[in-house]
């Protein structure tokens, strides 16, 4: 049914259009052919110019009406500081061009008029005119040659890489089907390698080289991108499948992804997204609701973000890839940092993707170190005997034997040198075991192990006279030896002070 | 009549200095149009090639409109149902429980990019060059026919059967091909990154890599006809700039399309073969590609190693119709013919060194692109001689403001508007901001689309009495002419904005982006504007088949009272062109109102003291 409509619509607009043909051969046959087409000679030529008016009035009085969206003419100003490089060469060009436009469009149409053919006139015949052509050579040569200049040297300061002497912060854009995953580089400034082959959903969704240091520390930004103001930013840019591009329209930022083969923008960002929305507020379109179907929603001004966008057509999800950028001052930026925990600790740390698993990293001994030497400390200031008693948290013994895990050696190098520091402070190092077991078995195990811890001490030279051991089996628990849980609280190494 | 005259001493002269080939002494001739399939079909007469590569352009240029009119609405009523395209579009129109249909994001995807690969290569390429070259080479050069009658004939069907490859993959369960009418690897390389890519990227290649014989056999010969066919007297510089315009643009097709050729044969083999020109660390659909090594970058220099020229492969011809028609309708000679000649050559050789300015933001080093910004911007000068030596042309003149010439000026017009943008993409700082936004839509809309379809009906309606011996109608050739340029300007003009605003291109909906979103009055405007542009091209698609039986006839010779040798052929066109001789040539080809006389046919011997070239 639809379709016969389309059809008898089609064909009535044929038979519309051949009538009006026919019509309009047959008035031009009745009135004199040559009479009717000088009039409409001298008819067209009168519409020429009004067409020129209209084109030339609309053209110019759009862009005044539309001047807020125009780059550096309004609210649209640039975040970056590159981007007023742009937006200047934007306005010289403008100007220039709308010149030519407007002298060529008027010529143009106003020869259309003025030499129309009409009865008894004669053309002038003019080939060529040297000087004339050549003044419209050089001079457009002239104008092109100060904007290419002006370009080329703006070009130069935007776009050449960074070297290792300069100041920046990198972070990482890397593009996929369909959206971004942003990588920052944490408190090393620095970002790990990786590898593509690295690559499981899921678990490993950039192919992060964990085994590099540098990759320790940072982080996968899971919603807003963080960035601190006046401060230079590289971003490398890559992808995992097709092509994106890395668009930021109000940084005048704009880069592709490719897969394999890493890119870059530099920019500094110069508004904070706060100070951008203090400057949009002062334009009456951005007072409007932002929800239009909420008159009583904020308005667009409180709303608005810096974005990120995809403009490399990537396939059929290529026009929803946005992330929300944020840029704040130095003092904002350094509470964000500290709060972000690393993508290898939360997601890698102790898994089975772990290169590390079963070593303790640097910044962990550290940390052990000061939580010992706070337990120690808290053990010597306190009054009641039952503080005396620390648990040394990270001592184990190989399953069934009384040898020291090699990991337990960091927590008894640590306490040696917090010994070191309280030299007059004696101690006792007290085994404990679980239930499971006989009792007679378990107390030896108990024994035995606290000497190695005793021994362990008194290698590293501590004085024989400031260390005791003594095995309690399982007759000391702090847990309940009916779970798991229980009895693993049970298996433990203590150290009590006993004069200090 | 001075008409009824100058057909006849046409007649005399030739007859009397012309040169004989001794064309007629042998029957062969008449073989050529024996039988319906050999007259209409196979036929290896230019002026039927000729017609066959416009007809076919219109028909893939209906088909090309209606497809962008389909993503206008989109793009222009997101919220509107589009359920009533479903017994068209099938599936693509996803029908929800409420009953709205809405198009799919793959086939929207899809639309654009067989808009784009239609509009340049199949209208813009072969519909326009390959009608104009094959129409009018041999006849305003003084040749019966191309060089190779029989080459020609294959270029038009290696591109029917491009065209038929192209059009089954329409209708293909996984769609055509949706990663855009430049085909960016890995995109196009990987089934696995698009349904569009599996079987509809294949039938791409297929069909394009035909079109790419199709372009290269048409070159050839029409190089070869314009160097070697040339009637006495018609020396290089007598050409009237028509034939300079399709000389240089088939050089530029010969030299650049094997390029492209070169860039599809990796493509399938990355596609099929396993090889990895393109392809390098990828990670798609869960599993890592065991392909490393190629560059996806590389593609794009072979890519727009023709691209760029192939921008210039549809306007030259353009420009070349517009010069001849604007010469002939102000009763003048084009001004500055050799400077037209020499910007033309400048243009053509310029367009093979810059074609890095479509990927100054594609992660090529940001050096190189100094020089692709200083040749870029070159190009402008050149390009702004022939603006000007046009509008002088108009200057002094005696003008026909009929639609031929209208659409002319329209060109200028639309050449100026979409070439003043170009000076701001073309400077690579400002590109950064307007790459692949709505900007450079309209920039190239208008100065590669608009302006060429303008050269291409000035060319129509202009010729159209060489093709069919009757006129188009004129009241219908105005209506289309105003309705298409303040059309074409109310689609293309407001786009600007929007790219200024930062609004990328190839977006489904608008909607997911706080800046972006806030345009859809102005996006309602131009899908309107669209659609009323869509319906005036039919009129003018009525205007062209109803004239073919139904148009006034010509009654002349030469119609136009223009100086070229086409209209020194019989009204009804022959074989071979020429009953008699061939015409011989005096003179050049814009004789307009030369010493109190109204044009100077080029077959007229000079008189005494009297210059034949300018």
């Amino acid at each position: 049914m639809t379709g016969l409509i389309a059809f008898l619509i089609v064909g009535l607009l044929a038979v519309i259009v051949v009538q009006i043909g026919k019509v309009s051969d047959l008035a031009a046959r009745i009135r004199g052919e040559e009479e009717v087409a000088q009039q409409s000679n001298d008819r067209t030529a009168v519409w020429l110019v009004a067409f020129m008016v209209v084109f030339l009035v609309l053209g110019t009085a759009s862009m005044y009406y539309f001047k807020d969206v125009m780059l550096g003419y309004g609210p649209h100003q640039s975040a970056s500081e590159h981007g007023f490089l742009i937006d200047g060469l934007f306005h010289s060009t403008l100007i220039v061009t709308f010149i030519v436009f407007f002298i060529t469009h008027i010529l143009l149409f106003w020869y259309g008029y003025k030499y129309r053919m009409r009865e008894g006139n004669k053309a002038q015949f003019i080939s060529h005119n040297n000087t004339i052509e050549l003044i419209w050579t050089v001079v457009p040569a002239i104008v092109l040659t100060f904007l290419v200049v002006k370009g080329l040297v703006a070009w130069n300061e935007i776009m050449p890489d960074l070297g290792p002497e300069d100041e920046y912060l990198e972070i990482e854009a890397t593009g996929y089907q369909f959206g971004w995953d942003i990588r920052h580089p944490g408190n090393d400034g620095k970002l790990g390698t990786k590898d593509f082959r690295l690559i499981k959903p899921g678990v490993n969704t950039l192919g992060i080289d964990w085994a590099d240091d540098k990759s320790i520390d940072d982080v996968i930004l899971q919603d807003i991108i963080y960035l601190p103001v006046d401060t230079t930013v590289r971003v490398r840019i890559t992808s995992k499948d097709v092509l994106h591009n890395f668009y930021l329209p109000h940084f005048r930022v704009k880069m592709d992804a490719i897969p394999g083969l890493p890119t870059y923008f530099i920019f500094k960002p110069t508004t904070t997204t706060e100070e951008y929305r203090q400057q949009l507020r002062e334009y009456p379109e951005w007072n409007e609701p932002y929800d239009l179907t909420d008159p009583d929603s904020k308005p667009r001004w409180k709303a608005f973000e810096y974005e990120l966008a995809c403009a490399e057509l990537c396939g059929k999800g290529h026009y929803s890839m946005r992330r929300v950028l944020k840029v704040v001052t130095r003092e904002e930026y350094n509470d964000w940092l500290a709060g972000q925990e690393s993508t290898y600790m939360t997601t890698v740390r102790g898994t089975d993707n772990d290169p590390r698993k079963g070593q303790l990293l640097d910044i962990e001994i550290k940390e052990r170190a000061k939580e010992l030497k706070a337990d120690f400390a808290n053990a010597l200031a306190s009054e009641d005997v039952l503080d005396k008693t620390i648990l040394l948290k990270h001592v184990f013994y190989n399953t069934g034997s009384a040898a020291l895990s090699d990991l337990s050696k960091y927590e008894l190098d640590n306490l040696t040198n917090i010994m070191n520091e309280s030299s007059n402070v004696t101690v006792e190092l007290g085994g404990h075991t679980d239930s499971q077991g006989d009792d007679v078995s378990n107390l030896s195990l108990s024994q035995n192990r606290a000497q190695n811890v005793m021994k362990y001490l008194l290698d590293k030279g501590l004085a024989p006279n400031r260390l005791n051991y003594t095995g309690y089996g399982e007759t000391m628990p702090i847990g309940d030896n009916g779970t798991d849980a229980g009895r693993e609280q049970n298996r433990r190494t203590e150290l009590r002070i006993v004069s200090q | 009549m001075a008409n009824i005259a100058t057909t006849y001493d046409d007649d005399l002269l030739i007859k009397e200095l012309g040169y004989n080939d001794h064309f007629h002494d042998h029957h062969h001739g008449d073989k050529y149009q024996s039988g319906f399939i050999s007259h209409y079909i196979f036929s290896m007469d230019h002026k039927v090639i000729a017609r066959q590569f416009l007809i076919t352009g219109i028909i893939w240029a209906i088909i090309g409109a209606a497809m962008s009119v389909v993503f206008r609405l989109q793009l222009g009523f997101p919220e509107e149902s589009l359920a009533w395209l479903k017994p068209v579009l099938g599936k693509w129109i996803v029908i929800d429980p409420t009953g709205i249909g809405t198009l799919a994001p793959e086939f929207y995807y899809a639309l654009v990019t067989m808009h784009g690969t239609i509009l340049v290569f199949f209208v813009l390429t072969a519909g326009l060059s390959g009608t104009f070259s094959n129409l009018l080479i041999p006849l305003q050069l003084g040749a019966r026919d191309m060089a190779s009658p029989f080459l020609n004939m294959l270029s038009y069907w290696f591109f029917f059967l491009a065209g038929i490859i192209m059009f089954y993959s329409l209708f293909l369960s996984t769609g055509p091909f949706s990663g855009g009418w430049t085909a960016y690897p890995p995109l196009s390389a990987l089934p696995q990154a698009s349904t569009g890519s599996g079987t509809g990227m294949t039938l791409w290649l297929v069909s394009l890599t035909l079109f790419v014989v199709s372009v290269l056999l048409g070159g050839i010969n029409y190089i070869t006809t314009v160097l070697n066919l040339r009637t006495k007297g018609m020396s290089l510089w007598r050409m009237p700039l028509t034939i300079w315009a399709f000389f240089t643009t088939a050089i530029i097709g010969v030299l650049s399309f094997p390029v492209l050729a070169s860039g599809f044969f990796m493509l399938m083999m990355d596609r099929g073969l396993g090889t990895s020109f393109f392809l390098s660390e990828i990670f798609i659909e869960g599993q890592a590609l065991d392909r490393v090594g190629g560059s996806p970058v590389l593609y794009q220099h072979l890519f727009w190693f023709l691209g760029h020229p192939e921008v210039y492969i549809i306007i030259l011809p353009a420009m070349g119709l517009v010069s001849e028609v604007l010469s002939v309708h102000a009763r003048k000679p084009i001004f500055g013919y050799r400077a037209m000649v020499y910007s033309m050559l400048a243009i053509g050789f310029l367009s093979f060194i810059v074609w890095a300015h479509h990927m100054f933001m594609s992660g090529v080093n940001p050096f190189i692109s100094n020089f692709f910004v200083v040749f870029t911007l070159i190009i402008a000068v050149p390009s702004a001689v022939k603006v000007f030596n046009w509008i002088t042309t108009l200057y002094g003149g005696n003008i026909r403001l009929n639609t031929p010439m209208l659409f002319s000026i329209g060109f200028v017009s639309m050449f100026i508007s979409g070439g003043l943008t170009g000076v701001f993409l073309g400077n690579s700082t400002i590109d950064i901001q307007m790459h692949d936004t709505y900007f450079v839509v309209a920039h190239f809309h208008i100065v590669m689309g608009v302006a060429a379809f303008f050269g291409m009906f000035a060319g129509i309606y202009h010729w159209y009495p060489k093709m069919y011996s009757r006129f188009m109608n004129e009241t219908l050739g105005k209506i289309h002419f105003w309705g298409t340029i303040i059309g074409a300007y109310a689609i293309f003009w407001p786009m600007h904005f929007i790219g200024m605003a930062g609004v990328p291109r190839r977006y489904y909906s608008f909607d997911t982006f706080d800046a972006f979103k806030h345009f859809s009055g102005m996006n309602q405007f131009i899908t309107i504007a669209a659609i009323l542009v869509f319906f005036v091209q039919l009129i003018f698609v009525i205007n062209f088949f109803y004239s073919i039986w139904k148009g006034k006839k010509m009654t002349t010779k030469n119609p136009w009272d223009a100086t070229t040798l086409e209209w020194t052929t019989p009204i009804e066109p022959i074989h071979g062109n020429w009953p008699g001789n061939l015409p011989t040539v005096h003179r050049w080809a814009y004789d307009y109102n030369k010493d109190e006389r109204e044009f100077v046919s080029q077959i007229v011997p000079l008189e005494e003291g009297e210059i034949g070239d300018h």
